[in-house]
């Protein structure tokens, strides 16, 4: 079982996000998503940065792809995403049609959780036009993924989202800057405040969700290692951890020790604990409501 | 005025919805069969293909069109039903289907060439790369865009997209990208991309208080409302939570989409049509605001410089509304 690294949800400070992925050369995980997939707006790094972090992680022996935006709207942003397409040296997780439009036929791509794939014959459709790879949406539970991995393309790698706030949702409009009051244009880059985005409580006080700029996500923590066995046995090639602010050196740790068989599950979610900071959920994968959380695999 | 008439596309849950529709003025009306094919599998709507059949008919004598939805996205043990479903909205002689999953428009665009294919704003199309991957692959010929772009960004898609565009004007207002959306299924395991709907009527509870109502979507609590105002339906995106220590709607107030002001605009941009939101909602609704924006739509279309929204159309249209109030949504900047 190969680990990932998903792209940064959030908006961190330039620095951060150097001394994040220095930190990773030398960490278990296999492969790095690298880019920016919520707001155009943020940017702290160009293409060039995220080319020179890219380069160091190749040479540190990790796989390296990059990841593009997940809402795209304006020509400015469509230019991004083609600068994006056409580099030479990495491939492109495409989390909008318009990636898998510009790579189709000329490039392997990576079919990223917000692109819209929910059978074997839309699957297979996008392996015909270069996917190798495909990030299964998180909505789609365990026994729909294994129906849908009957028919499975030759030479496609499946991967899922198995560590970090989900993200839900998208929208034109920034709810971060909202919290501030503050409209999108004047967002002052309020979100980059935040490192982990903005709790949103019920109003009987139960964290529920977190807002990051144009995206809501889960305030609970996906956790799917006490599936480790299933994802296993549904051939699943690699697992996803999404990058948090505290904690992802160890988080990585962790699961690699899951994997390589010297860390029971029971050890590991008991371990994760501390990481989960609103607790943690497990229910897509179990094909019921995705804030759950089974019994059986809170360790 | 030579430029075509802005086409205007109402929704229908039923029969009788569909003849009000029709006979109020509308160019086209779209329904979705009585399963998981469409997003707005709510108990109690949508057709039979005995009342396609009828509704089709009824809408061919007066010269309108119909349109199918089918725009969920089939799991594999659904996929089946979904492609039956095509079999059926060929055979009945649906004017277009409305799809967005990309197998279904295969398999519509390989084994119905001659059908008419819209892309459902499920499909979550809103720049020209994506929507040329769709008409290049399946040949579609108008683009439902999602609410998240501004209307610069709408007039600069009519001039790039190569397909016809249609735009939401008027209903409940979906803040989020249409497609890109799993709050629903986050706290219910339904959403409309799997299963066609969005805070499903099973998982919603009232719980009267000393102080109010209570709203709650499978033992969440969306919102909490006082004796003396409205209750709305737990949708998440419209509820009321805590962030910072503010109680708000801290996503999108419920509000409603109302394109009526900005008409001529939309006529200007080359639009082809405009789509009122609510195949869920009542048959006095399509009425009222089918007559409302037939007239606007005319209006407009005789006189675009001089025209504009009658106070007792807004009036009239607002009282339908959520929240009783309305916006431009995405397509005023500031908005967002």
């Amino acid at each position: 079982m190969k680990i990932s690294i998903g792209p940064i949800q959030y908006f961190w400070k330039r620095d951060w996000v150097f001394a994040f992925y220095e930190s990773l050369q030398d960490s278990p995980a296999d492969t790095i998503y690298l880019g920016e997939t919520v707001c155009s707006k943020r940017r702290e790094l160009d293409l060039g940065d995220w080319l020179d972090i890219a380069g160091s992680l190749r040479k540190a022996g990790k796989e390296v792809i990059l990841s593009s935006l997940s809402l795209i709207e304006s020509e400015s942003e469509l230019s991004s995403l083609q600068r994006i397409t056409s580099n030479a040296d990495y491939a492109v997780e495409a989390n909008d049609m318009a990636a898998i439009q510009l790579l189709s036929g000329r490039k392997k791509f990576v079919i990223g959780p917000h692109i819209n794939i929910y059978n074997q014959h839309s699957l297979r459709l996008l392996s015909l036009v270069g996917a190798s790879r495909w990030v299964v949406p998180m909505e789609i539970g365990q026994h729909i993924l294994g129906d849908i991995l009957q028919q499975r393309p030759q030479e496609m790698q499946v991967e899922v989202f198995a560590f970090g706030r989900l993200p839900l949702a998208f929208s034109a409009r920034c709810f971060s800057a909202r919290a501030h009051n503050r409209g999108k244009d004047e967002c002052g880059f309020i979100c980059g405040e935040h490192t982990d985005g903005i709790l949103l409580n019920t109003q009987d006080n139960q964290p529920f969700l977190q807002i990051n700029g144009i995206q809501i996500q889960s305030a609970a923590t996906c956790n799917l290692i006490g599936h480790y066995e299933e994802l296993v046995s549904r051939g699943i090639d690699i697992l996803r951890l999404s990058p948090q602010f505290e904690g992802m050196p160890e988080i990585i740790r962790i699961l690699r020790q899951v994997a390589d068989g010297l860390l029971d599950i029971p050890t590991a979610m008991q371990q994760l604990l501390p990481f989960q900071t609103h607790g943690s959920c497990d229910g897509y994968w179990n094909g019921v409501p995705g804030m759950h959380q089974s019994s059986a695999a809170t360790g | 005025m030579n430029r075509k008439p802005v086409e205007l596309i109402c929704p229908a849950g039923n029969l009788p919805a569909l003849r009000t529709a029709v006979d109020n003025g509308a160019d086209a009306v779209y329904i979705g069969f009585r399963n998981n094919t469409n997003a707005r599998n709510f108990p109690g709507l949508n057709f039979s293909r005995d009342e396609a059949v009828k509704g089709i008919e009824y809408a061919r004598q007066a010269g309108k069109k119909v349109f199918l939805a089918l725009n969920t996205y089939p799991v594999p043990q659904r996929w089946k039903e979904a492609a039956d479903s095509i079999d059926i909205a060929a055979a009945i002689g649906a004017d277009a289907l409305i799809l967005a999953d990309l197998s279904l428009l295969e398999y519509a665009s390989s084994t119905y060439p001659g059908l008419r294919l819209h892309l459902s704003v499920q499909g979550s199309a809103t720049n020209r790369n994506a929507i040329a991957f769709y008409r290049e692959k399946f040949g579609i010929q108008r683009v439902v865009l999602p609410r998240v772009l501004s209307l610069g960004q709408v007039a600069r898609l009519v001039q790039t997209a190569g397909v016809e565009i249609e735009v939401f004007g008027y209903g409940g207002l979906c803040v989020m990208a249409e497609g890109r959306c799993s709050l629903s299924s986050y706290v219910t395991a339904e959403s409309p991309n799997s299963a066609g709907v969005c805070s499903p009527a099973h998982a919603v509870r009232w719980q009267e208080t000393a102080s109010g109502t209570d709203s709650y979507l499978n033992g969440v609590l969306i919102n909490t409302f006082s004796t003396d105002e409205a209750a709305s339906y737990p949708t998440i995106c419209k509820g009321r939570f805590m962030v910072n220590g503010t109680i708000y709607h801290a996503i999108e107030e419920p509000t409603c989409l109302n394109l009526l002001e900005i008409l001529p605009e939309i006529a200007r941009a080359g639009i082809t049509a405009i789509k009122v939101e609510g195949r869920q909602r009542s048959r006095a609704y399509v009425a009222t605001v089918t007559r409302i924006l037939r007239a606007a739509l005319d209006a407009c279309h005789q006189d675009p410089d001089v025209f504009s929204a009658k106070a007792e159309w807004i009036n009239q249209l607002n009282q339908l509304a959520e929240g009783n109030c309305h916006t431009l949504g995405a397509y005023h900047r500031p908005w967002q």
